[in-house]
């Protein structure tokens, strides 16, 4: 609509002028120079990270050549192994607990006409997100410790439940958006044919909301694999997740190890994301 | 008859809908209610309590951690003597955290100008590149912004390739460099309500503008920049909350020894073994949360008041 100029009546000298500069209209000096500075910067140390994690070398500075001596020795290395493990057991089970609650509050906030409360509801579900990462780390620490004093218990379950926590307003997005955008026609006609609430759901909202499930799904797991500060606060001994390993091993000096340690992680999130993008793509033909 | 009775099902069904409803919001709410909400309670209540010797708190109540915030208690005869280093740390992190803002709005708005202004079917694209970075790890993208920065990293050997330099800049670990980590994180913060502003743009208003003799700077001041100005808004919030609590960026980049809010905190729930006096800090650290979130509120009523 604005991209076509706007046709002028009578070729007057005015109109002719008028034409002439809409052609650059949209432009403005150095913006284009910004925009490209811009996204070479984002990516700019992200492949330098990637090209020296493939160095034959000890150094993260002077090219060599070509080797995966680096990924062999992360692969061989203990720690970054149980690490890598209990990053991805952490990050399923707060995935699936996480995208099952944000999936029935999406169904509850979108399914049903507008209730009183609804406001709030959405500030509690978004609450994780409006509040500085640190000050949740150390609030959940304190929790925490409080219950286990009480009861006692100890073990992996409370990181797990802090990263359900905080994946819940991530899956919950894409799940909310996915159930804006379907029409209510479908559920209504398998209403109109004597399907219960319940079948209604299991046989026409579910395989329509699955998509979307999967995209919150999915940022939930991306999100939880790459937290940091609430699990270097809660995590207890033996509960190193990648990153913390990453962080620690970071304060004893940098090595290309880290290095291919991090492009693995990166490369994770990375085909994932993609992933979600093509399919989300393809949903919108 | 048929009348009461047809409202009468109408209630049970209403009624019926309102228990699915709290039943489908239950697990969510109750995860988020118990495991993020009630602990900020207990950060008020821990913040009242004294330090135990050993981590954790002990029930004695006590206003000390917000004394000690401003003042120190001279060892030998007990007087309060103010002490600003605590005071300096949180001006340091809002400095820091503000500069990054307007550094991310100088260069996300060209960015979101750009992209806003590509042809509809390529504007995806370029908004999944801003976002990307986004997804991967903060902690590892903040270490290839280490490597970058470093005396024998990208950027001065370069520059010292060029022959601009002849030694090293020591940009590591320095404020300086705190400063450009934290527009590089946020940055898609800025980016992505800008453009959602700025897609919106009407080129007719800019071309009528130029049609009444404005150059591009009065255009861009008096057209674009009032209509983008939601999305400017949101974008500095977006950067500044998140900026001002930052932990990461300041633990690699500032080298721990220059310290924001995020680290202060962590330190009193680690090595200091101060949990009252972290737990005070953070909640001063939400309070200034709060502050910058009513001036959004605030200029967001003012806003919709104006176009109204």
């Amino acid at each position: 609509m604005a991209d076509t100029p706007p046709l002028a009546a009578g070729a007057t000298a005015q109109s002719t002028r008028r034409r002439m500069r809409s052609r650059d209209l949209k432009a403005m000096p150095g913006f284009k120079a910004a925009g490209w500075a811009c996204i070479f910067a984002l990516y700019l140390p992200l492949v330098v990270l990637v090209i020296f994690s493939f160095n034959d070398n000890r150094s993260v500075v002077k090219w060599t050549e070509f080797s995966l001596r680096w990924y062999e020795a992360a692969m061989e290395n203990e720690g970054i192994r149980n690490a890598a493990w209990m990053s991805v057991k952490v990050a399923l089970v707060a995935t699936v607990f996480s995208t099952i609650a944000a999936t029935m509050a999406a169904l509850a906030t979108t399914r049903t006409a507008a209730f009183r409360g609804q406001g709030l509801a959405y500030g509690i579900i978004n609450q994780p997100l409006m509040i500085p990462e640190i000050v949740t780390a150390i609030s959940t620490l304190s929790l925490f410790s409080l219950v286990k004093q009480l009861t006692g218990i100890t073990g992996v379950g409370y990181l797990m439940a802090a990263h359900t926590a905080f994946c819940i307003p991530f899956a919950y997005m894409p799940i909310r958006a996915r159930l804006e955008d379907m029409t209510l026609t479908l559920e209504q006609a398998g209403a109109d044919l004597y399907a219960t609430p319940w079948q209604t759901f299991r046989h026409i909202t579910l395989p329509l909301l699955m998509p979307g499930i999967l995209a919150g799904a999915m940022l939930a797991f991306v999100v939880s694999l790459d937290d940091v500060i609430i699990t270097l606060m809660v995590a207890g001994p033996g509960e190193t997740t990648l990153p913390i390993y990453i962080l620690g091993a970071l304060r004893r000096g940098i090595t290309p190890e880290i290095n291919a340690v991090s492009t693995i992680l990166v490369g994770v999130s990375v085909l994932l994301v993609l992933v979600l993008f093509l399919v989300q793509g393809k949903m919108k033909k | 008859m048929t009348d009461t009775s047809l409202t009468l099902a109408e209630q049970e069904s209403r009624r019926r809908r309102r228990q699915t409803r709290r039943a489908l919001l239950a697990p969510a709410l109750i995860i988020i209610l118990a495991i993020s909400i009630m602990p900020l309670g207990i950060t008020a209540l821990y913040s009242f309590l004294t330090p135990g010797t050993y981590g954790g708190v002990i029930w004695e109540f006590t206003p000390d951690a917000y004394v000690q915030f401003l003042f120190e208690r001279d060892i030998f005869d007990g007087t309060l003597q103010f002490n600003d280093s605590y005071l300096t740390i949180y001006m340091r992190s809002i400095g820091l955290a503000f500069g990054a803002t307007i550094g991310a709005l100088l260069i996300g708005f060209p960015t979101a100008y750009f992209i806003a202004t590509k042809p509809r079917e390529q504007r995806n694209f370029w908004l999944f590149l801003i976002t990307l970075p986004f997804w991967t790890n903060l902690l590892i993208r903040t270490y290839a912004m280490l490597l970058i920065l470093r005396d024998e990293g990208l950027i001065n050997l370069s520059l010292m390739g060029v022959g601009v330099i002849e030694r090293p800049l020591s940009i590591l670990y320095t404020d300086t460099a705190v400063f450009i980590g934290l527009i590089y994180t946020y940055l898609p913060f800025m980016v992505l309500p800008l453009y959602a502003s700025l897609e919106k743009l009407d080129f007719r208003l800019v071309e009528a503008g130029y049609d009444l003799y404005a150059n591009r700077f009065r255009v861009l001041r008096h057209i674009i920049a009032p209509i983008a100005k939601p999305g400017i808004i949101a974008g500095c919030i977006l950067v500044f909350i998140p900026g001002l609590g930052a932990y990461i960026t300041p633990a690699l980049l500032g080298g721990g020894k220059k310290l924001m809010i995020g680290n202060m905190i962590a330190i009193q729930f680690g090595s200091s073994r101060n949990w009252p006096f972290g737990s005070a800090a953070a909640l001063i650290l939400m309070a200034l949360v709060v502050i910058a979130l009513l001036i959004y509120a605030r200029s967001v009523s003012k806003g919709a008041r104006a176009h109204g």
